[in-house]
């Protein structure tokens, strides 16, 4: 098969496909057995290959040109959402078109990283001050958004892909410690605007005996998971704690309790070196790309994957606040699976169109 | 340079999670295999019961009692058709059940326990208990569940809870809700829905490997939710919606000097326990459907104009506005037509051929179009808004419930911003409460209260006190009040209120009907609300109309009119004349308020015209 006329990324997709195949087999357990579950994430999957693939084909001058387009939808469907939520009176993350439902909070996830991108490249690099001041609020706002629907998690996450973005353009050193000393100032305000069930949450990290029923209790249960897993893992269909039902949602937040009680340290350091291979490549990716636009672009994604799995993981061994943000490709459910794998789909475009140009 | 620094950080965070995995995998299996062991026990949420709402003596409005529940957990089930047949042998289990059923069994994970049939018999219950070791994936389950002893009663204020929709799940913090299923939807049980709901208990069950009880080996017990105690009066209540009848309309009464609500009417009700389990598709579209549309509360967003009783506040901006400009002493010429300079158009009186010579206080009593005609376009739009603005007009007026309207006070800039151009003529029909201008009747009510209690507008509050239900001990919903009215002479209030007195005391009077027999003073307004205009030339003659069409009667008022007690509004959709069909109402109220008796209508005045009123 010749992947690079198919724009495939050789190392790239096996290692997806390896990791597909994995959360196919953690989701069944996780799920207690329940083939349905088992199936109906395999169709995801495979549409998440499929998109993937279609999206590979683009070439980037494309993506470049179509990003700020993007960026506005996202940014419209965002306000939707909290419209839609201001009359329903409550937290709204989801839009209904119909019998599709989606969250437009998964689409910043590409179209933040592509818009500062796309801002950044049209003068060179590194960028002036002022354009660093436009990067932040052009990172700032959806994020924003997103807190308000509240998010936090996600939120989070995106506006620390678009930093990061930021950082990759070229800011200076100087201006990075002061924005992190900024952030630490503002640490006491956000505070203030946080929900009280998201302090609690932060709270009971440091003191997760303090409430073993709330979310104490899932930190709890699923360090018990991960931690009785030992060395060689309980075996694959043998976690008592997602099949008792004293894991909360085992299948998609707390997939990965599951998965490293079953295959214990060894599992799941192999599960984590794959998901550090698929990063590190992807970074690749962007250390190869020819032109700004795309260096940035394939750096951010990269970084926002893995930052994803770096929160989920770490909020399941106990070091960060349960936050809700799914593990990317191994936790069910769809809306995510499509996005993660469009990520990849781009940063596969980028590399196998920029090997064409050469020859 | 950059990208390498990220792969760097990349690789420090990657080694940081492997670092805490050996840890938790390595270095603290040991302990966390025996808790795994020891996780055969296993904490269970005791749902607290939701508080009770009482009204203002005790009267139970909303309790909670506990129900036997018949569920199936669909994951357990091998074959679900069969499973039903045989459960319907031993329950009934109506079509509606079995639609609700089949709709969560579509939209609900599989292994969650779904509810088929609610409140079975002592006696379906001991078949299914009998039966359930043959019933796989078959619980019985005992639990609380809401319910509203007095049907559709002040359902427009209470309110009803409802299944948590995942909207909610979303939003509402998920270890205060664990082992319910309800959270309050509208009216009072979303409002209060924090001290309502009390605190989730837990006990610590020893479980077998197969997830099983054995025993119980700790027991946190639930805090009841807080007891809502109403300023609403359920027997007044009852009494007004029976008086209300089939009619459409809304009654609000107000404790003017702290804003108490003592009834909140809106007509029809509708019954609030049909919404607690998921109300059947049937029952809702039929209540969708219906013409009388029972589901809108008419007290807290119908949009009414307010027809003739705007008078009252004119009347005050008449007695406020500068001597120069426009003086109440005078007396104006009502020919029965106003008309615009350079214009042909005739804005009519209601009466035909006029009243004469008026003064503000015959205007009041008679209530006199031509006067307030002249009186609007005198002191022009902008300051009729001003003034209005602080009775609460064009605002919430802040009661203790939620989705409340605003109504319309509107003004050229308010037109303006809506580019739009504001007509001379809607100046002259602002006069009489016509054109735009939109008002609640609890609007209504507040700004009366605000006349009634010297200048202080109170906010209206439906809760008294919230109550714990164990220590019994109360916290008092303090009142809240709006600043003071911005009244150049305190003196004209009583002056008002002397005018309105004489609306339903003198033979003049257009609520004379339900004054000349009261055993004290009466303060009130009229008014009649067009629905449909009356072209030019032409007459209204109500029985030429389709009831649809008729004007909505209206009637605001207060009294004892020297010492306030009650403030009452009252409007009857398509009634006809407030003087016949809104004033009896609020008569009916003011005399359970101040004399604690419930009165038959009220025979008619000596020589009383009932159909007054423009």
């Amino acid at each position: 098969m010749n992947f690079q006329r198919l724009h495939i990324d050789k190392s790239l997709f096996y290692a997806l496909l390896v990791l597909a195949g994995l959360s196919v087999l953690a989701v069944y357990s996780a799920s207690g057995k329940e083939l349905s579950v088992a199936i109906s994430h395999s169709m995801r999957l495979l549409l998440g290959f499929a998109v993937m693939l279609g999206v590979a084909q683009v070439r980037p001058e494309i993506f470049e040109r179509w990003s700020p387009y993007l960026f506005i939808v996202g940014l419209m469907l965002l306000v939707a959402v909290l419209v839609v939520g201001t009359i329903g009176k409550g937290a709204q993350r989801w839009l209904h078109f119909g019998i599709v439902t989606f969250q437009p909070s998964e689409i910043m996830k590409l179209a933040l990283p592509m818009m500062l991108a796309w801002y950044l490249a049209r003068a060179d690099l590194p960028p002036t001050l002022f354009r660093l001041i436009v990067g932040f609020i052009i990172a700032a706002v959806p994020s924003a958004f997103i807190a308000k629907q509240p998010d936090l998690g996600t939120a989070a996450l995106v506006f620390a892909a678009g930093a990061f973005t930021l950082f990759l353009a070229g800011m200076r050193w100087k201006i990075i410690i002061l924005v992190f000393s900024a952030i630490a100032a503002a640490m006491p305000v956000v505070w203030n605007f946080m929900h009280g069930y998201q302090r609690h949450r932060i709270l009971t990290l440091l003191n997760p005996e303090a409430d073993p029923l709330g979310s104490g209790y899932h930190t709890i249960q699923s360090m018990i998971a991960v931690g009785s897993g030992g060395f060689y893992g309980k075996g694959w269909l043998n976690s008592s704690q997602a099949h008792l039902e004293y894991l909360p949602e085992a299948a998609t937040d707390f997939i990965f309790a599951v998965f490293a009680e079953e295959f214990g340290l060894i599992g799941s350091l192999i599960l984590l070196a794959l998901y550090l291979f698929i990063a590190l490549r992807a970074m690749l990716i962007a250390f190869y790309a020819q032109d700004a636009y795309s260096r940035l672009l394939a750096g951010g994604l990269a970084l926002i994957f893995f930052f994803s799995f770096f929160v989920n993981i770490g909020m399941v061994v106990g070091i960060l606040p349960i936050v809700g943000v799914p593990l990317p490709v191994m936790s069910y459910g769809g809306t995510s699976i499509v996005t993660v794998m469009s990520a990849f789909g781009i940063l596969m475009s980028i590399q196998t169109h920029r090997r064409i140009v050469e020859q | 340079m950059r990208l390498s620094v990220a792969g760097g950080i990349m690789l420090v965070l990657t080694l940081l999670l492997a670092l805490r995995l050996s840890y938790l995998q390595v270095l603290s299996h040991t302990h966390f295999a025996m808790l795994s062991q020891a996780n055969r026990i296993r904490p269970l949420p005791i749902p607290p019961p939701r508080g009770l709402i009482l009204d203002r003596n005790g009267v139970v409005l909303a309790s909670s009692y506990p129900v036997y529940t018949l569920e199936i957990v669909p994951e357990q089930v091998d074959d679900m058709k069969d499973l039903l047949k045989d459960l319907g042998k031993l329950v009934t289990i109506t079509d509606s059940d079995l639609k609700q059923f089949n709709k969560q069994l579509r939209e609900r994970p599989r292994f969650e326990s779904l509810m088929l049939r609610t409140q079975l018999t002592d006696e379906e219950a001991a078949r299914i208990a009998v039966q359930r070791p043959y019933l796989q994936g078959v619980e019985l389950q005992a639990r609380l569940q809401r319910h509203y002893p007095l049907g559709g009663l002040a359902v427009h204020a209470l309110g009803y809870v409802g299944r948590i929709n995942e909207a909610e799940l979303e939003r509402i913090d998920k270890s205060a809700y664990r082992g319910m299923r309800h959270i309050g939807k509208l009216g009072l049980e979303a409002a209060y829905e924090a001290p309502l709901l009390g605190k989730v208990g837990f006990e610590k069950v020893e479980t077998n490997a197969h997830g099983r009880s054995l025993r119980n080996i700790e027991r946190v017990a639930p805090v009841a939710g807080k007891i809502l105690r109403l300023n609403l009066d359920a027997k007044l209540q009852a009494l007004i919606e029976e008086t209300l009848g089939k009619r459409r309309g809304a009654v609000i009464a107000l404790d003017p000097r702290t804003g108490g609500v003592l009834a909140f009417v809106s007509t029809p009700t509708y019954d609030p326990n049909r919404f607690v389990n998921g109300i059947d598709p049937t029952t809702y579209r039929s209540l969708l459907d219906n013409p009388d549309k029972p589901l809108i509360n008419r007290a807290l967003n119908g949009q009414y104009s307010p027809g003739s009783t705007i008078k009252t506040f004119l009347g005050l901006a008449a007695l406020e506005t500068d001597q120069q400009k426009f003086d109440y002493r005078h007396q104006v010429v009502c020919p029965g037509f106003f008309t615009l300079p350079g214009s042909v158009h005739q804005f009519r009186d209601w009466k035909k051929n006029g009243h004469g010579m008026v003064s503000l206080r015959e205007a009041i009593q008679q209530s006199c179009d031509i006067y307030f005609y002249r009186l609007a376009v005198t002191i022009g739009p902008d300051a009729i808004k001003e003034f209005l603005q602080p009775f609460g007009f064009g605002a919430k007026t802040g009661v203790d419930i939620n989705g409340e309207s605003e109504g319309i006070l509107p003004s050229p800039a308010w037109k303006e911003a809506r580019k739009q151009k504001w007509y001379p003529g809607e100046t002259v029909v602002m006069g009489i409460g016509q054109g735009q201008l939109i008002v609640t009747p609890l609007q209504l009510a507040d700004a009366m209260s605000a006349i009634a209690n010297n200048g202080v507008r109170p906010k209206p509050r439906l809760v008294h006190a919230i109550e714990d239900a164990k220590t019994k001990a109360q916290r008092i919903v303090e009142p809240e009040f709006c600043p003071e009215l911005p009244l150049k002479n305190k003196i004209h209030l009583s002056q008002l209120t002397e005018y309105l007195t004489a609306v339903a005391h003198t033979q003049q009077g257009t609520a004379y009907g339900i004054g000349y027999n009261a055993p004290y003073k009466i303060a009130g307004k009229t008014g009649t609300a067009q629905v449909k205009s009356v072209a030019q030339g032409q007459t209204y003659n109500e029985n030429m109309v389709p009831e649809r069409f008729r004007d909505h009667a209206l009637f605001i008022s207060f009294a004892p009119a020297n010492d306030p007690q009650v403030a009452v509004s009252v409007i009857v959709e398509n009634g006809g004349h407030g003087g016949s069909a809104a004033a009896p109402i609020a008569r009916k109220v003011m005399d359970y308020v101040i004399l604690g008796k419930i009165t038959a209508t009220s025979p008619a005045a000596p020589g009383a015209t009932l159909d007054n009123d423009e």
